[in-house]
């Protein structure tokens, strides 16, 4: 089992991005399970949302506790609320922002994770550019399927393709796109530093 | 089988049929093809003016659509007295819920119609002042507001009849019920805001809206059957005396009522989206002490000595109607 | 056909599917979802001949489905937790009337203290108003369980509730198989009603019954209900035939054959337990699970069979009989041949508090060790309510429990689950 835990704040389509994230598996031939972890609706809160995918039926239900996979959609809860809690030690993680993680004051801290697990990217700015809304999960769930592996962006696209009205749904997957051409990119570049 | 039409030989009252009138101008009650929808045997007490209003409701109603009626009926002495398992006195098909649904029960059952495409048949909500104005208010103001094809007929006693004689919001001021007891220095019911529910339904802007009572007939069957010339939330507001209690002599209840009419104390007029359209004058103005001494439950007010203080106030609403509502033709104000 | 859809958007099909005539309902979380995607469907006309009426209150909402349905119509609702209780009066002359209206409960936390939470306050706060109460474990259930509640509520002229977990069921995500018209159809043919209100043939409904009868009705109401559950299990075989799938009936069993401590619970926790149980099997545990599906009638017979080889029994619920202890607890209780002092509850999951494998390993390992008390709340905070405990024994207050506890810490920290 794969478990993707996603943070953010409320009005940011954090819950959205995990049930894209949940089609784009089930399209896959998989088993998905997403859930959100929160109540009443408010614009931004602090929101979690959680998704499993298997090849077997998913019959737990507790909260994602030990993610093998963290999604950060709104930079401004780190140091506010413990996001990386049981990340584990191979875990993936994927930041939306246009810093690094140096300039975040996460150096230290992913230290103790695999580096080529650990990415950046700025989605906000590839959704404003592509859809013209700070609305980053499309594009952040593009960058998932590139760091993952675990989700292919076709299926995420077409999961996109599913949810949203054409216009929308295209400028969405344009950014998908993008961020999932982004993060591949980095993925070359730390591989190379590494073997460099 | 010929109908052999028999003439009702009634003096003293309007109540049955007038034999002088042609057939079409006669009443419903008059006719013998009525449906008597409640019909006799019911448990009511002699002289009850809610079993009256009933039966001349609904049988004007059976007439209006044809005998094609459903009628959903609150909690109360309506209910209590004509359902007494395991008979009843119900000609037509009634369902009894709650106190306080009648109005939504009878949503649900127009809907059932509508989806069934039975445009023909109407349905008819009906409930004492208790299961109207205080525990039926939102189920009714929600009807109300979703214009569901629905005629609510309320019959006004004024207070809790069936459990006793407490007091509703319906009850008027000055009146002696078992929880507003005029013992020291109480004269009975308070002079609250009052919860005119006619003018109520008005503000809601639906298709009709009546008040009658049971001393007129012919006006209230006319009611019934404009009523049921309309589709959409419909309300009409009857009047109708209750000798326990109100304290008044049982071969007194219609009299009682026109009292409450020719005093202004009970307004008898139409409206229709909010506006009135019509209005039944006084023909006679009466000072409100003509209404209230036959009755035990205003007595305290007239023992030695007499509130005057409380009778003067029930005037001023009495007053307050005639020029609210144009009861009296100018001739009349000014004399 | 597979789909990936919200928990309510698959009832809501569910329903859809069921040829509702009338459906009205009042928005409370977390049933919204369900009763604004059938509005959908009916605004677009993709559900018809059916009435959608938004009504003003949940209490409205059930007299206004027992109008409908005593006139003929298939009606249906839906509600949660303090709706559940607005209707409460209107819930009881339902069954008392026998209309066999469908509700879906999405169940939640009854306050106060206010919770929009998942747990199984409201449902069981209902349970002997004389409806037929099924719990849903997971989406399909849940969607499944409707199209049998039309059934058998038709055939038994009850009311029948639908139970699924508001937010852990209604709003996850899951893979789920929609039947087709065809198949529902099959299973579900129109409503003809026992008694209905028609013009053609009057009837008189709802009379007061006094106390020369009032006995002997409620004696059939109950033998009724019982002989719900003979009917039920071949109603899901039934089921099994059309839809190529179990579904629903009285129970499930879970690795119960040689278990020596059975674990029974309702709706969407039997997941995680199931997960839990497979972990301690293959530490060599003799641990099973019996889910109850339909909670009411309450399967004596099954469950006595069920729990007959156990040596103790652990009942996670989700729900408290303040004062007393366990609710589905003592239902068992009452079906467990053996001392009722092996039969232990646990409480947990209150007002939405998750229940982790974790939490459920430590406590049927104590299960397992005969350490278990009578009552156990699962991950309470003890040292939170001692603290109160004694603050109240030295100053003693009224008011609320909730407002009274942050005397002592000043906020309560967010957590994740």
């Amino acid at each position: 089992m794969f478990q993707v835990r996603i943070h953010g704040r409320g009005g940011q389509g954090v819950v959205t991005a995990a049930e894209l994230l949940s089609v784009a598996a089930f399209r896959e031939g998989r088993h998905a399970q997403a859930f959100p972890s929160f109540g009443s609706e408010r614009m931004g809160a602090p929101v979690v949302a959680f998704c499993r995918i298997d090849d077997r039926p998913i019959r737990l239900r507790e909260p994602i506790l030990a993610p093998d996979a963290l999604i950060i959609q709104d930079p401004t809860l780190l140091h506010q609320v413990d996001l990386f809690a049981g990340l584990l030690a191979d875990g993936f993680v994927l930041i939306n922002t246009t810093r690094s993680f140096e300039e975040l004051g996460l150096s230290e801290f992913l230290a103790r994770f695999r580096r080529e697990h650990l990415y950046t990217v700025p989605a906000t700015e590839l959704a404003l550019k592509h859809v013209g809304r700070p609305l980053p999960n499309a594009a952040l769930l593009g960058g998932f399927a590139a760091v993952s592996g675990r989700v292919s962006l076709e299926s995420v696209n077409a999961a996109i393709r599913e949810k949203f009205p054409t216009t929308v749904a295209q400028a969405n997957a344009a950014a998908a796109s993008a961020a999932h051409a982004y993060v591949t990119q980095k993925m070359r570049e730390v591989v190379s530093a590494k073997a460099g | 089988m010929t109908y052999q039409p028999i003439r009702f030989y009634q003096t003293g009252t309007f109540t049955v049929g007038n034999r002088l009138l042609p057939d079409e101008q006669r009443s419903v009650q008059a006719n013998m093809r009525r449906t008597n929808s409640l019909n006799s045997g019911h448990r009511a007490c002699q002289g009850c003016g809610e079993a009256l209003g009933a039966r001349y409701a609904i049988d004007a109603a059976m007439e209006a659509t044809h005998r094609q009626l459903i009628a959903a009926n609150a909690t109360g002495c309506l209910e209590v007295f004509s359902t007494p398992y395991p008979e009843t006195s119900w000609q037509i098909p009634w369902i009894h819920s709650l106190f306080g649904n009648a109005a939504a029960v009878a949503t649900g059952i127009a809907a059932a119609m509508s989806v069934k495409g039975r445009r023909d048949v109407r349905v008819v909500a009906q409930g004492g002042d208790g299961g109207t104005t205080d525990i039926g208010f939102a189920c009714l103001s929600g009807m109300f507001e979703r214009n569901d094809d629905v005629l609510y007929i309320c019959y006004d006693n004024g207070g809790y009849m069936n459990t006793g004689v407490q007091r509703s919001s319906a009850t008027p001021p000055g009146a002696r019920t078992n929880t507003t007891m005029p013992v020291g220095a109480s004269s009975g019911n308070r002079f609250d805001q009052g919860k005119y529910l006619p003018a109520i339904a008005m503000a809601h802007d639906i298709p009709y809206v009546a008040t009658a009572t049971v001393a007129e007939l012919h006006d209230l069957e006319a009611k019934v059957r404009r009523a049921m010339e309309f589709r959409g939330a419909r309300y009409i507001h009857i009047l109708v005396p209750c000798p326990l209690g109100w304290g008044h002599d049982s071969a007194a209840t219609i009299r009682i009522a026109r009292l409450a009419k020719e005093t202004g104390l009970f307004p008898v007029f139409e409206a229709e989206r909010g506006a009135v359209t019509q209005v039944s004058k006084i023909k006679l103005k009466l000072p409100v002490e003509e209404y209230l001494r036959p009755q035990q439950r205003f007595a305290h007010l007239f023992r030695d000595p007499p509130r005057r203080d409380v009778i003067e106030h029930i005037q001023q609403l009495a007053d307050r109607n005639i020029h609210r509502y144009g009861l009296l033709d100018a001739v009349e104000r000014q004399a | 056909m597979l789909k990936q859809v919200e928990g309510s958007a698959a009832v809501a099909e569910a329903v859809a599917l069921c040829r509702p005539e009338v459906i009205c309902a009042y928005p409370i979380s977390p049933q919204t979802h369900i009763v604004e995607a059938l509005g959908r469907m009916v605004t677009a006309g993709k559900l018809r001949p059916c009435e959608f009426i938004n009504v003003e209150s949940e209490f409205a909402a059930m007299s206004v489905a027992i109008g409908a349905s005593a006139a003929g119509a298939r009606a249906y609702t839906a509600t949660a937790s303090q709706g559940l209780l607005f209707m409460a009066e209107a819930v009881y002359n339902a069954a008392g009337l026998g209309l066999p209206i469908v509700m879906t409960v999405a169940n939640r936390a009854i306050g106060a203290p206010i919770n929009i939470w998942n747990d199984h306050s409201d449902a069981l706060s209902q349970r002997d108003c004389g409806w037929i109460q099924l719990f849903a474990e997971d989406n399909q259930e849940a969607l499944d369980l409707h199209i049998q509640a039309f059934r058998l509520a038709e055939e038994l002229s009850l009311p029948v509730m639908v139970c699924m977990d508001g937010y852990i069921l209604t709003h996850a995500y899951e893979r789920v198989d929609l039947p087709t018209q065809q198949q529902v159809d099959t299973y579900l043919p129109p409503y003809e009603p026992r008694q209905v209100l028609d013009p053609a043939n009057p009837v008189s409904i709802g009379a007061m019954v006094g106390p020369e009868a009032f006995m002997e009705v409620r004696y059939l109401a109950h033998v009724k209900q019982r002989q719900a559950l003979q009917l039920m299990p071949s109603w899901a075989d039934e089921f099994k035939r059309i839809f190529g799938r179990e579904s629903g009936g009285l129970t499930h069993t879970y690795h119960l054959e040689d278990a020596d401590t059975v674990v029974v619970a309702l709706g969407s926790v039997l997941g995680t337990i199931k997960d839990t149980v497979d972990e301690m099997r293959e530490q060599g545990v003799k641990i099973g699970v019996l889910g109850i599906t339909c909670f009411r009638p309450w399967p004596t017979a099954a469950v006595r069979a069920a729990l007959a080889a156990a040596k103790r029994v652990l009942v996670l619920e989700k729900s408290l009989a303040v004062g007393m202890g366990g609710i589905v607890s003592n239902n068992v209780a009452a079906s467990y041949a053996g001392s009722p002092d092996l039969v232990h509850a646990v409480i947990a999951g209150l007002g939405g508090r998750a229940i982790t494998r974790g939490s459920l390993h430590r406590v049927f390992a104590q299960a397992v060790a005969g350490s278990l008390e009578p009552v156990t709340f699962l991950d309470l905070d003890h040292a939170l309510v001692e603290r109160v405990l004694a603050r109240e024994r030295e100053q003693r207050r009224s008011g609320p429990i909730a407002e009274n506890i942050l005397r002592d810490i000043g906020v309560v920290a967010a957590k994740i689950g």
